[in-house]
């Protein structure tokens, strides 16, 4: 009885969740990729966060901050592991502000892995002022903060497309397939062989946005791949530990009548 | 509360025992009679007590790194993610803490509707428990504020903004509690401070519950009085203890894919988004376990209607043993009231899904049939369906289901009589 019962519940909740609504026209859903660090065991491929951090480096860097990153991050396990030397050499190759010292002033002096990545801007005015009225988003966390996570981080890299027609847009406004509205600030950064990757890595657009993109979901989540490690590990003990409770939960309740 | 004496075996616990008998509750506890044929349905109060436990000692370790400031509040728990020895894995265990306590307290709530667990001897425990729930919905809704995201402080608009709708004093009332003319830097703070209170205010009601609950024993599936002790009962350990740590664990394990799976699957993205008074979220929503009563709010084309409905949801379970007119308490035995039961389980559910949505076109429809029928429910079924039902036969004891008399029939025999 119960058990019917239960089914009926199932199946009218189901009928209640396939009641969508009809998609609006101009949303397209991300493309689905299929990333190294999806799935329960995975992990972030080493040179493509490397390459990504290139990409953000020299192209997303002017626009975007990344505050709550520190350059000793790169270095550190789970990321893209850059060596001890690059990482002081990525940060030495940034003028970061410090201060006060002994007679008041702020100085400048070469970064070190310890400071936070630097900000392109002062401050969010002065990012918004100078992108023509919008504030090109941190991207410390940008992953986690966008519905479709990643996916859509790639798709509005790659989705760039002329206005269909009807459309007409303002200046300093850009089509694009993904955005939520399809109006973004941001022009298409990307071209064929921008950057000139270390590796040799032909630098397509799409394999731009898939590195610039793996980056930032680095970025989002360090501690990712520890995280599916620990987990994998957590789980395999709860499971095994259940398993010999049940038996221990049997052997007990043998003594009386009643199952369990 | 049990009716054997017990004395300490050695001299020193003697000795402290009469003074404070700390040894006799302990001995209480472990002999606890309890009816042997508790379904995992009732492995939920174990696992309610390990949730709060968990909340409190993560939440301990996070208040020790988070800064209560609005100008502060996302880097710090940036901070604790990136720059605390294995702050991700205690702030997700707290995040994702919160709805499994939820998850767990839902199933606990409606385990007691549908055995009727709310019914006389019960009634304090239940009234107690609804405390318990109406201090972690306080809770929840202020720990999710704490990050200081885009829906941490637009959820706080809303909610707060709820108190308005009272009339004449609504708006100095709303002021008050903000503490500022806008949700800002003081209500964060203060909410800060409660949210660290009240899990400490629900412990104290929980040993109450727990209290209440050994006066009259436990309830069980068939819903009968039964004498305690007998062989109608196992002592609570190691027979109940055993039993509850192995749903704990398998309860432990959904928990744990989560943690570190899907750890923000229950979250809202927007969230990592910091707080920004000028820019509105495109739909403001609560977190999944308020759904079902912001569906109600919204139902409602009037601000102070839909206040009022939303609260009355909540309250009219506080007079539910009295609007229940049945002197059977499980619904094994009600075959009638069964099929309402998971009528209000799919309603629930449904208003939850409708919750979600943008509150226009079929969501708002379905969100007012579901908002009717859970009325109806609790005001027009309970009732009625109590008087009018032709309950099945009841079985004199847990361990004797056929009708042949012997253990305690007391209810049992009243109701069997009336058939």
């Amino acid at each position: 009885m119960i058990k019917s019962n239960i089914k009926l519940l199932v199946l009218s909740f189901l009928l209640i969740i396939s009641f969508r609504p009809l998609q609006s026209a101009e949303m397209v859903d991300p493309i689905k990729v299929d990333w190294s660090f999806k799935g329960l065991t995975g992990t972030f491929d080493r040179a493509s966060l490397q390459r990504g951090f290139q990409v953000y480096k020299e192209v997303c860097a002017s626009c975007h901050s990344m505050q709550y990153l520190s350059y000793r991050n790169l270095g550190e396990p789970g990321g893209p592991e850059f060596s001890e030397q690059e990482v002081k050499a990525i940060a030495a190759s940034f003028e970061i502000e410090d201060g006060p010292d002994s007679q008041g002033e702020m100085f400048t002096r070469p970064g070190k892995p310890s400071d936070k990545f630097k900000s392109p801007y002062p401050n969010i005015q002065a990012a918004t002022a100078a992108n023509g009225g919008a504030y090109p988003p941190d991207m410390s966390v940008l992953v986690k903060a966008r519905k479709g996570g990643a996916n859509y981080i790639y798709s509005v890299l790659v989705g760039y497309e002329d206005p269909p027609p009807g459309v007409t847009l303002d200046d300093g406004v850009y089509y694009n397939k993904y955005m939520a509205g399809n109006k973004i600030k941001m022009p298409n950064n990307l071209m064929d062989g921008l950057v000139e990757y270390a590796d040799g890595t032909e630098s397509t657009v799409d394999q731009m946005a898939k590195d610039v993109t793996t980056f930032l979901a680095w970025a989002a989540e360090p501690e990712l791949e520890e995280r599916h490690k620990t987990g994998v590990k957590v789980i395999i003990y709860l499971v095994l530990l259940t398993i010999l409770v049940y038996l221990s939960m049997k052997k007990i309740w043998s003594r009386i009548d009643t199952e369990v | 509360m049990s009716e054997h004496e017990y004395t300490p075996k050695s001299k020193a616990g003697k000795w402290f025992n009469d003074r404070l008998p700390l040894l006799t509750l302990g001995a209480h506890l472990t002999d606890y009679p309890t009816p042997k044929n508790l379904n995992y349905w009732w492995t939920f109060g174990g696992i309610l007590t390990f949730c709060l436990i968990t909340q409190i000692v993560t939440g301990i370790v996070l208040a020790m790194h988070y800064v209560a400031h609005a100008d502060l509040a996302f880097a710090s728990v940036e901070h604790i993610m990136r720059d605390v020895n294995y702050g991700w894995l205690i702030r997700y265990i707290h995040s994702n803490g919160a709805s499994m306590f939820f998850l767990a307290v839902y199933i606990h709530i409606f385990r007691s509707l549908f055995y009727g667990s709310y019914k006389s001897p019960r009634e304090v425990i239940w009234i107690i428990g609804l405390m318990i729930y109406l201090l972690m919905m306080a809770a929840a809704f202020m720990g999710y504020v704490l990050p200081w995201g885009q829906m941490s402080f637009w959820g706080a608009t809303v909610i707060t903004n709820l108190f308005s709708a009272i009339p004449l004093v609504g708006d100095s009332i709303t002021t008050w509690l903000w503490g500022a003319y806008s949700v800002d830097n003081p209500t964060l703070n203060r909410f800060f401070s409660l949210h660290y209170l009240i899990p400490f205010l629900i412990l104290g009601l929980v040993v109450l519950h727990i209290w209440a609950l050994h006066v009259p024993g436990n309830n069980n599936p068939v819903g009968i009085d039964i004498k305690k002790p007998s062989k109608d009962t196992v002592p609570f350990h190691p027979y109940i203890t055993i039993k509850d740590a192995f749903a704990l664990l398998v309860f432990m394990i959904i928990f744990a894919g989560f943690v570190f799976f899907t750890p923000n699957v229950l979250g809202h993205s927007d969230n990592y988004i910091p707080a920004n008074p000028l820019v509105t979220p495109a739909h403001i929503v609560p977190e999944w376990y308020l759904l079902p009563f912001y569906a109600i709010l919204r139902s409602v084309p009037d601000k102070l209607g839909g206040v009022i409905l939303m609260f009355s949801a909540i309250f009219i379970l506080f007079v539910l043993p009295w609007l229940d007119t049945s002197k059977v308490r499980s619904a094994v035995f009600r075959p009638i009231y069964r099929q309402f039961f998971w009528i209000l389980v799919i309603d629930v559910l449904m208003l939850g899904y409708v919750g979600a949505m943008p509150a226009e076109g079929i969501y708002l429809v379905l969100a007012r049939v579901g908002t009717i029928y859970y009325f109806l429910h609790f005001i027009v079924v309970m009732p009625v369906v109590g008087y009018l039902e032709k309950t099945d036969p009841i079985p004199m004891s847990i361990s004797e289901p056929v009708l042949t008399g012997g253990a305690e029939p007391s209810l049992a025999r009243k109701v069997n009589d009336k058939v």
